[in-house]
């Protein structure tokens, strides 16, 4: 009982991770319906960020996690506007061919500078082992379910109560429309692709507390297990996509402790067929009907 | 790919001769559209050729033809959806040459679409909102904690939105999701939307279309009323001839992306080639 109370909050400590690059893949493509796949490696940057900010400037953790953030922000807004912004008229095909360009161009840019070996991500925040009962769980899981609890509530808040939120929700709907309302769609999808990158720079500050170990394909995996949170929770949903990213790293720990380490990623993934061949837009998505 | 003509960049300003019915009211106003040989080609074929069109500020007009003769292309020229590629657009006396969508949005020129497009997920109220929000300032903080500052605004934007759906008896629909509306309120809610954006030139892509005729009847009666207490400029698409008849003070015939006809509602039903158009030639 111990042993799967522990494997379960680790599971959501893991899953919260998932969520938090879930949601900027499910409101790129909510919005700018397009899949950036050069989310993940976002992650990896703000990382690099974090470590160099810490390690080699000696800057203080608040400032630390601050220029993450900051980094992580101006280099996905950069990443829009250059990358994805002169082809929003151009098939769906080619921006996701440029996504996953500009996937492997961050990869390379960060081999080129960091070099191949992996580097420690600086334990700034050291909270130990805390024992609630009669278990005993890493402090820094619990950091990350309240930030990201946090950032959830924050994020529908901001999504339901904000006229950006309603305008990011109109242009969803129907972009053409939401331009002829006098909504900048260029301003709403670089916001979208700001807030997203920022959310990853949070993410990548817990994947670091957590799993320690930097290198430059370090987003690569996450960024592929969050995009499969997204679309498990059904892709352009936001409590679809925190639904997803929880379920998966909860599916993916326990798989994990008690069936094999070896098959935990493969079951995660069997899980998602499976969900999709009984719900094809996902847990949460909703079922577009044409009318004939 | 031969190089696309573009004379935009040369256009002049001219003071253009009025070959177009404008209302004696609005006679001595500057117009609120002036339309000067606007074009747009895809490809080889030219969509609409020579589009000229001089409108009131307060003037009710009509675009009608046969099915595919250019309509909506004229309105999504004049919004900006299509690039023209000849002539000049002048909106409220600007050239809208540089303008985005949303830019001609803020000018002031708002649309309605002929297949209903609004933002069904959303409710009601907020529909209407959405274009109202670049008015209605407040910082982030306050929205995401529902501060004094937002409850202020929110109460504001509320009270106008709930004021637009007023004009058609709408209020008791304010939250319910926008598409689950009975077909002829989403028609209707649409006419909102565009007026809660401030307009002075109001764009209305087939507003009857479904309706049935004790519907269109009150309809007409409704634009009349919007022109009255807006006091804005109207520009309709219309297959319902009743309708356009009974409204327009000008109309303007389109076929096969040229005009050919214009003038009041009296001209059109006896010019020859309108009647061509419609119902074709007669066999000699």
């Amino acid at each position: 009982m111990i042993e799967f109370i522990k494997t379960l909050i680790s599971g959501l400590g893991l899953g919260s991770i998932y969520a938090l690059i879930a949601l900027g893949y499910t409101m790129v493509y909510g919005i700018a319906k397009m899949l950036n796949f050069a989310h993940g490696d976002v992650i990896m940057v703000g990382a690099y960020a974090g470590i160099v900010a810490f390690t080699s400037a000696g800057l203080p953790p608040v400032f630390t996690v601050f220029l993450s953030v900051l980094v992580c922000t101006l280099l996905g807004v950069t990443i829009e506007h250059f990358a994805y912004k002169p082809l929003r008229g151009a098939s769906s095909l080619s921006v996701l061919i440029t996504a996953i360009g500009m996937s492997y161009l961050l990869q390379n840019l960060a081999l080129m500078i960091f070099g191949s070996q992996q580097k420690a991500y600086p334990q700034y925040v050291k909270l130990g082992q805390v024992s609630l009962g009669a278990v005993t769980v890493d402090g820094i899981t619990l950091l990350t379910l309240g930030v990201t609890a946090c950032i959830m509530v924050g994020m529908s808040l901001f999504i339901n109560r904000t006229k950006l939120g309603k305008a990011m929700r109109a242009v969803a709907e129907d972009r053409g429309a939401a331009e002829l309302m006098g909504i900048s769609v260029d301003r709403t999808i670089a916001l979208t692709f700001a807030i997203g990158s920022a959310l990853a720079a949070v993410a990548s500050m817990c994947y670091g507390l957590t799993y320690v170990y930097i290198k430059p394909t370090t987003g690569a995996m996450p960024g592929i297990k969050a995009f499969t949170a997204a679309v498990f929770g059904g892709i352009g949903s936001l409590p679809g996509a925190m639904l997803g990213g929880i379920a998966l790293g909860v599916i993916e720990q326990m798989a994990k402790t008690y069936i094999s380490p070896l098959w935990a990623d493969a079951i995660v993934f069997a899980v998602l067929v499976l969900v999709l061949v009984v719900r094809p837009t996902g847990l949460l998505g909703k079922e577009i009907q044409e009318k004939v | 790919m031969a190089p696309l003509e573009n004379s935009r960049a040369t256009a002049k300003l001219v003071p253009q001769q009025r070959t177009w019915y404008v209302p004696e009211r609005d006679a001595d106003k500057p117009p609120i559209l002036e339309c000067i040989g606007l074009g747009v080609n895809f490809g080889g074929l030219s969509a609409v050729k020579d589009f000229d069109l001089t409108l009131g500020p307060t003037e009710i007009a009509g675009l009608i033809g046969p099915n595919g003769a250019g309509k909506t292309t004229v309105f999504n020229l004049l919004t900006k959806v299509y690039e023209p590629t000849h002539g000049t657009i002048l909106f409220d006396g600007k050239d809208t040459h540089n303008m985005t969508t949303a830019g001609i949005s803020h000018a002031g020129m708002a649309r309605t679409f002929q297949n209903i497009r609004l933002f069904a997920n959303m409710t009601v109220e907020q529909n209407i909102t959405v274009a109202m929000d670049r008015e209605i300032k407040y910082s982030l903080l306050s929205g995401i904690v529902h501060g004094p500052g937002w409850k202020r605004k929110e109460k504001e934007a509320h009270d106008k939105a709930m004021d637009f759906l007023s004009i058609f008896n709408m209020e008791q629909y304010a939250g319910a999701r926008a598409g689950s509306l009975p077909y002829g309120a989403q028609r209707r809610l649409e006419i909102l939307r565009a007026l809660s954006t401030k307009p002075k030139l109001l764009l209305l892509d087939e507003p009857a279309a479904g309706m049935n005729p004790s519907e269109t009847a009150e309809l007409t009666e409704n634009i009349r009323l919007i022109r009255d207490r807006f006091e804005i400029a109207v520009l309709l698409i219309e297959h319902d001839m009743n309708l356009v008849m009974n409204l327009c003070e000008g109309i303007c015939v389109l076929n096969f992306g040229e005009v050919i006809a214009k003038g009041s509602p009296e001209d059109i039903q006896q010019d020859p080639a309108v009647i061509e158009a419609y119902l074709g030639r007669k066999e000699a």
